[in-house]
Formats: structure tokens, C-alpha cells, sequence
């Protein structure tokens, strides 16, 4: 079977986000990028299904700026064999990648595609929901366990209550959520063999695929400050301070 | 037009979500009305037309959406949509599973965990895991949504008298099998809808050591908690995550205990009403957002405030 894995270009995690001066967005000059942490999740349980003999090949597919190469390079370290990138300078919005994919998907006919329930930036968790939709395809979200059995998986999903399981028709669309697997780190070795795997270049106008945004962002603003309180001395004033001044407990 | 309200239930109940997402409703246009697709459920269908401000209830009742099956659910809706200029669903994890997948069926996009209605079309919601917030405007014809449930107050359960109407099934397409759930058995209230919330991290060093804040917990009737730290370190299951990638939280009183305050908690936690902290390292970031910080050894620290609340009379 064929795996196909979306790999998003966010600002890394450990990076503190700041509003620009003039209220557009965030600042991303300068600032690290990395890929979207349940999207390596996904390129990790890729690899596994390779490594079981379940997957033969997996294509790791990215959208945006030039830059999203790295991305892709990054899961070909890991151990994806091709990637696609398909590039524009636009802003995608979570149904313009939807409908990109789903023109990736016709091309390449993939089994089985992975993505991260959602991206840091944009705290979406849209994607993978809106390409089942459009694929006439099973989803299978917040996935914590996947068995696969040829023409049908079945997925554990993380669900607010507890744990969920679902048997999904094949091919589908599968979400990541944090404990399907713990990513690996790519060697050096491996580093320096993905620079020679395949990166196929394409553009949305190549799928025609119309990306205008739906969604118009008037405005962006730093989250209301909260102040920080008072330390106390000990456990004793804590539960006095508790009980009279905030009236808590 | 009118806003349709996804009812977030398990059948037998009407889950408290739905009164923050009616308010929600409400704020977008006044005439609501709310769908419970379920099976047997007619009895949630009851409690959801006593919702004040709601004007119909729809109901589906039918074995397709027993388990809440999304791509069934996702057709329902999609059938359901033309008479609607807005539809909601709580941003719980049935509600961002199966909004996104309706959108994509209208052509539309989808706006996720809004915090606020600043007018039909404009709404704001949370980026970079709450640290900016951005407007947004829709323009397209069925503004599709989900509400975050914590920056709403909750629609009044009694006082409201609408029909109950019975829609019929859109049937189940087969793509997909329910095959079992495991729910997480605790006596203590639900974490999101908790009044007190008592949360430990990677501190805690051990699930073995969980007890000790449930004992806590048990005395204030809270909810126990976890960071996503002490989850990846296997300490509790999932479903104790609060932050940006587990769940929101917003209770009276919020205490985080051995939990250094990484921007993805915070995500979740930071409108607390009272917040307080318990961690050794006086530089850990959670002081900067807590009301009261006790800079100790969270061994100590926990056992003597289990006393101290028995003291107290609690």
C-alpha cells in the first residue's frame, strides 16, 4: 500500500509568538521553523507501517513558500521516500489544502493519508476532516492506535470521555494525535541520503485548484494580559487566602 | 436565516456544552434551533427544547447516529443545512470532528473554537495556541462553527418550551463501523465543566503519585488534571490533557501542581478565574500567570495542604 503524509512549516514550539506592531498577523521574520509536531507523528507512524511490510512507499507532501522543502527533506531524513511540494506565497486556508490534496490524492491514489489532528499556527484541526469529506472518504481522527488489515483499519481515537474505536473502509484519512507514537530523531546518514530522494515541485494553478481565501483575518491582537499574582509563605496562608480573599474554597 | 446548534449528548443526557454553544447561537441570531441525533434519545430532545432562547428542537432519532458516526452525523447535517445561516457545534471532540467535514461538504469554511461573536459574519478566535487572537470575517452563505464552550456563559436548561420535530434518518452509508468505546470511570466532575480543577506535571515524577492530588480533589469536589508533560511521560491517560492540545478549562479555581507553565498548558488554563501554583522553581513560568504561587517541594507541599483543608473543615 501507498502512504501519503501532509507535513506542515509552522514556527517551531518553543518559539514565544508575537503579534506584529500593526495588528496583520505574527512575526515570522527571523523566527525558527519547524515541522508541525503531529504531522511528524504521522511521518513516524508512515515509517512504521514501512518498516512492518504493511506500506511500500510513502510520499510526503507539503504546501506554501520555497522553504517548505525543508519540511519535506526532513521526513525523507526520517524515512519517506519522495516528496511533493506545492508552492505558493498565498495564504491556504484549511479548505484550499483540502482540495489541493484531494487533486494530489487523484493523481498518486494513495490507501491510506495522514495527517496531524491540527497545525500550532492556526489551531485549525480542519484538513484532515474537510479532505475525507471531499474524497467521499471514512475519517478516522485523533487516532491513538492504527491496525491495518488491508481493506479496512481500525483506529483508536482519543475522545474527550475516554477512548473510541472505529473500523473505516480503506482508503481513508487518518489523524494524529499525541500518543499514536513518539517520532524519531533522522540520523546523519540519513540526513545526507534525503538530499538525493525525489522532491516533485507543483503549483496550485498545475491542479486548478481556486485558493482564494474564505476567511478574511481583519485583525490580529495579543490575548489580554493576565497579572501576576503574590507568592505566599506557606501551605497554611495559601488555604487562608484562598478561603477569605478569593472566596474560592 | 436561523443558527442550528449541534446537540453534544450520550443519549441518555443533554451535555452542558450545548447551553455555551445556544449562547453562542443567540449572539449570531435569535431564531435557534437545536438537533439531537441519537438513538433513544428522545428524552435529550425533551431537555433540549426546555433551553431558554431555543426555538425548535430537531430530532433524529435512529440507529445511524447511536455512536455519533461522523460521516452519517456530517450527511444529516449537510441535508439539514439549506434552511440555516449558521451552524454550531461545541468545540468538544465529537463537535471539531465533524463540523470541519460538514463545511467541506457546503463549500465553506469552517471557524474553529470561537471565543466571541462580534457580529453575524465577524468572530474571534484563538491562534498560536492563544497567544494572539485573531477577527475573522466570513462571507460565505452558512457560517459553519465551533464554539469553545469556556468563553460562553451557559443558555439557561429550564424555561424554554419549544416543538420537539422528528426529521428523518439520512441513513448510514456504511463506510465506517462504531466498534467500542472505553470510557474513563471517575467519580469527580467532568474536567471541562468542573468548578475546581487540580492538575499535576511532569513534577509529579509518577502516576503512582496521582492519588495524592485526588485526594485533594476529592475534598473540593474538583476535577483531577494533567500537562502534557506528565501525559507523554505516561503518568495519566489523554483525556487529563489541559492545554492547547488537550482540552480548555476555565474553572473558578485552577491548581497547578508540579507543572512549569509551557505555552501549550497555559493555552488551556489561563482563564481560570483563581489560579495557583505549586512548583519548586521560583523562574517556572506558571508563576507568571497565578494569583497565589507557593514556591515548594510539591511532596511536601501537597500532603500539608491535604491537612490543612481537613482543618478547614473540608
Amino acid at each position: 500500500m501507498k502512504v501519503l503524509v501532509a507535513v506542515k512549516r509552522v514556527i517551531d514550539y518553543n518559539v514565544k509568538v508575537r503579534v506584529k506592531a500593526d495588528n496583520t498577523g505574527v512575526e515570522t521574520a527571523n523566527v525558527k521553523m519547524s515541522m508541525n509536531p503531529f504531522d511528524e507523528i504521522g511521518v513516524e507512524e508512515a515509517i512504521r507501517l514501512k518498516e512492518a511490510g504493511t506500506a511500500e512507499e510513502i510520499i510526503a507532501l507539503s504546501m506554501g513558500p520555497q522553504q517548505c522543502q525543508e519540511t519535506i527533506r526532513t521526513a525523507l531524513a526520517m524515512g519517506a521516500d519522495r516528496g511533493i511540494l506545492v508552492k505558493t506565497d498565498d495564504e491556504l486556508q484549511p479548505l484550499a489544502v483540502a482540495k489541493l490534496m484531494k487533486a494530489v490524492i487523484e493523481a498518486e491514489s494513495p490507501d491510506l493519508v495522514i495527517l496531524g489532528k491540527q497545525a500550532i499556527d492556526d489551531d485549525s484541526n480542519q484538513t484532515g476532516q474537510m479532505l475525507a469529506a471531499l474524497m467521499g472518504w471514512p475519517q478516522a481522527t485523533f487516532a491513538s492506535n492504527l491496525e491495518w488489515s488491508g481493506d479496512k483499519a481500525t483506529v483508536v481515537r482519543e475522545v474527550d470521555g475516554g477512548l473510541e474505536t472505529v473500523t473505516v473502509n480503506t482508503p481513508c484519512v487518518m489523524t494524529t494525535d499525541l500518543r499514536l507514537n513518539e517520532p524519531r530523531y533522522a540520523s546523519l546518514p540519513n540526513i545526507m541520503k534525503a538530499k538525493k530522494k525525489p522532491i516533485d515541485e507543483k503549483t496550485p494553478e498545475d491542479y486548478g485548484v481556486d485558493i482564494t481565501p474564505r476567511l478574511i483575518t481583519l485583525k490580529v491582537e495579543e490575548p489580554p494580559k493576565r497579572e501576576a499574582g503574590v507568592i505566599v509563605e506557606d501551605v497554611a496562608q495559601l488555604v487562608d487566602k484562598l478561603r477569605n480573599e478569593a472566596g474560592v474554597i | 436565516m436561523s443558527a442550528l446548534v449541534i446537540a453534544e449528548h450520550d443519549n441518555a443526557e443533554l451535555k452542558e456544552a450545548t447551553l455555551n454553544t445556544v449562547t453562542a447561537a443567540i449572539a449570531v441570531d435569535a431564531d435557534v434551533n437545536v438537533l439531537v441525533a441519537g438513538a433513544g434519545c428522545a428524552g435529550v430532545a425533551e431537555a433540549a427544547s426546555k433551553i431558554a432562547g431555543v426555538a425548535k428542537v430537531l430530532l433524529a432519532d435512529d440507529a445511524a447516529y447511536e455512536n455519533g458516526l461522523v460521516e452519517p452525523m456530517a450527511d444529516l447535517i449537510v441535508g439539514l443545512a439549506g434552511g440555516y445561516g449558521a451552524i454550531l457545534a461545541p468545540a468538544t471532540t465529537s463537535g471539531k470532528n465533524v463540523t470541519p467535514r460538514v463545511a467541506a461538504l457546503l463549500d465553506v469554511a469552517q471557524l474553529s473554537e470561537i471565543v466571541e461573536v462580534v457580529s453575524a459574519d465577524t468572530f474571534v478566535r484563538p491562534i498560536y495556541a492563544g497567544n494572539a487572537m485573531a477577527t475573522v470575517q466570513s462571507n460565505d452563505g452558512t457560517k459553519v462553527m465551533t464554539v469553545r464552550g469556556t468563553a460562553f456563559e451557559k443558555a439557561a436548561a429550564e424555561g424554554g418550551s419549544a416543538a420537539v420535530e422528528s426529521i428523518a434518518s439520512a441513513g448510514d452509508q456504511g463506510i465506517s463501523t462504531f466498534v467500542g468505546r472505553e470510557v474513563s470511570k471517575s467519580e469527580r466532575p467532568e474536567l471541562t465543566s468542573a468548578r475546581v480543577v487540580i492538575s499535576g506535571g511532569r513534577g509529579m515524577q509518577s502516576g503512582d503519585n496521582f492519588p495524592m492530588l485526588e485526594r485533594i480533589a476529592d475534598k473540593l469536589g474538583a476535577a483531577v488534571g494533567a500537562s502534557r508533560a506528565a501525559v507523554d511521560a505516561g503518568f495519566v491517560p489523554n483525556d487529563y490533557q489541559v492545554g492547547q492540545t488537550g482540552k480548555i478549562v476555565a474553572p473558578e479555581l485552577y491548581v497547578a501542581v508540579g507543572i512549569s507553565g509551557a505555552i501549550q498548558h497555559l493555552a488551556g488554563m489561563k482563564d481560570s478565574k483563581t489560579i495557583v501554583a505549586i512548583n519548586k522553581d521560583e523562574e517556572a513560568p506558571i508563576f507568571q500567570v497565578a494569583d497565589y504561587g507557593l514556591v515548594a517541594d510539591l511532596f511536601n507541599a501537597v500532603p500539608e495542604l491535604e491537612e490543612e483543608l481537613t482543618k478547614a473543615g473540608l
